[in-house]
């Protein structure tokens, strides 16, 4: 019984609820750092860090904070996890780091995050929290390596930084602009709409038949 | 003189915050959804992006040269402060308008935009002045990427969409196109 509560919190994040399709937060480190599949994976790992950390303490704390002043003490918590990863990313891989420039200290402001904070780990004990952190931040990864992997491919026709075609591949330059990151988000909630549609159709479908039949 | 000049129309029309760095997306998605809502929410943007720049300098030039790793922490408390004052100015001013935005108001703090500009002022070493152009130049910028989502948007109310292509993945598709017409202006310049 327990696993499964501690599961069902972890597939919420990762598949029903997932933070960017679903629910549409944290688009902006989203869309600025997947022109390549590998900054993605970056990315994706430090909101993992930072979500996990801050939703751990958050909930270890969150019988002492205050409810006036605690999306200040949420913000303090949030804000010292991500310059643990800054630090910590400048000294393991300067050159990604370089790359990913101003976002990475542009966690703190991932509307995600706090909204975890807000939403889940302030009123849940640390256990489920750090479920829902998991969740929630694979979910993002899964996100942004879906966009990066399609970017990099189409733009850069490239993989992980291996060429995947030969010579003749006209690399279609827009995807790994800024318009390429909008159009393939969009194009891709648009799939994830149909798939909706369709759903709801054959469960309207099933009902139907179930109605006549009877 | 012409330097500055230059920071502003560059943050303005050619590194626009939203459609080029792709900063405060939340709000650029969220309250564009009506003119008169996303412009004020625009200026409110621009002033919080204002005071934020002067704090960021001051806090920069006195007390970070001896802390650099609490650059994040101070930023954020500043916003948080400079936002929760706007907050009551406008419940104050204009009880509709503070109805009106609801939860974006509050989220204005989690704006990257507004973080951004602080630790993109900073990189670039910007002075007390230069800092200020670049503030008012990105708040420009995003109330103008905004203004032009929200009147778009508007417009396709009146037109008949596809139901499946509704919401959300139309506003990036939209966004997507204005972002290409934005980097046309990415020849006005030829130096950098």
């Amino acid at each position: 019984m327990k696993k499964n509560e501690s599961y069902e919190e972890f597939i919420k994040g990762v598949w029903r609820d997932n933070p960017v399709f679903a629910q549409v937060l944290g688009m902006c480190p989203m869309l600025a750092v997947t022109n390549s599949a590998i900054n993605a994976v970056a990315m994706g790992m430090a909101t993992l860090f930072v979500l996990v950390g801050s939703s751990f303490l958050v909930s270890s704390f969150r019988n002492w904070i205050p409810k006036q002043v605690r999306i200040s003490c949420f913000i303090i918590i949030i804000a010292t996890f991500v310059t643990i990863a800054d630090y910590t990313l400048l000294a393991l891989v300067p050159k990604v780091h370089k790359e990913l420039g101003a976002f990475i200290p542009l966690i703190v402001a991932n509307c995600l995050i706090l909204g975890r904070q807000e939403a889940f780990a302030s009123r849940y004990p640390t256990r489920l929290a750090v479920m829902d952190a998991i969740g929630m931040a694979v979910g993002f990864l899964v996100a942004l390596l879906s966009l990066g992997i399609v970017r990099e491919i189409l733009g850069d026709g490239a993989l992980f930084g291996v060429k995947l075609f030969s010579e003749n591949f006209e690399p279609w330059v827009i995807m790994i602009l800024p318009p390429g990151g909008f159009l393939t988000l969009g194009v891709i909630l648009l799939f994830f709409n149909w798939f909706k549609f369709k759903k709801d159709e054959f469960l309207e479908d099933v009902a139907e038949a179930e109605r006549s039949g009877s | 003189m012409e330097n500055l000049l230059w920071i502003f129309v560059s943050a303005v029309l050619v590194n626009n915050f939203v459609l080029t760095y792709f900063l405060g997306l939340c709000p650029f998605l969220g309250v564009s959804n009506s003119l008169e809502t996303s412009f004020r929410l625009g200026l409110a943007t621009t002033f919080v992006m204002l005071v934020t720049a002067i704090c960021a300098w001051i806090l920069n030039t006195y007390i970070l040269i001896h802390a650099p790793y609490l650059r994040l922490i101070c930023f954020i408390v500043v916003i948080a402060s400079t936002v929760q004052f706007i907050e009551m100015l406008i419940k104050k001013l204009s009880p509709a308008l503070f109805r009106a935005m609801g939860i974006f108001l509050p989220l204005i703090t989690t704006n990257c935009a507004i973080l951004g500009l602080a630790i993109f002022a900073t990189n670039r070493g910007y002075g007390f002045w230069e800092g200020i152009i670049y503030a008012l130049g990105a708040g420009v910028g995003f109330t103008l990427a905004l203004v032009l989502l929200a009147g778009l948007r508007e417009e396709s109310e009146l037109s008949s969409i596809p139901k499946l292509i509704q919401g959300t993945a139309m506003n990036l598709i939209i966004a997507g196109i204005l972002s290409m017409a934005f980097m046309g202006f990415a020849g006005l310049f030829s130096t950098t």
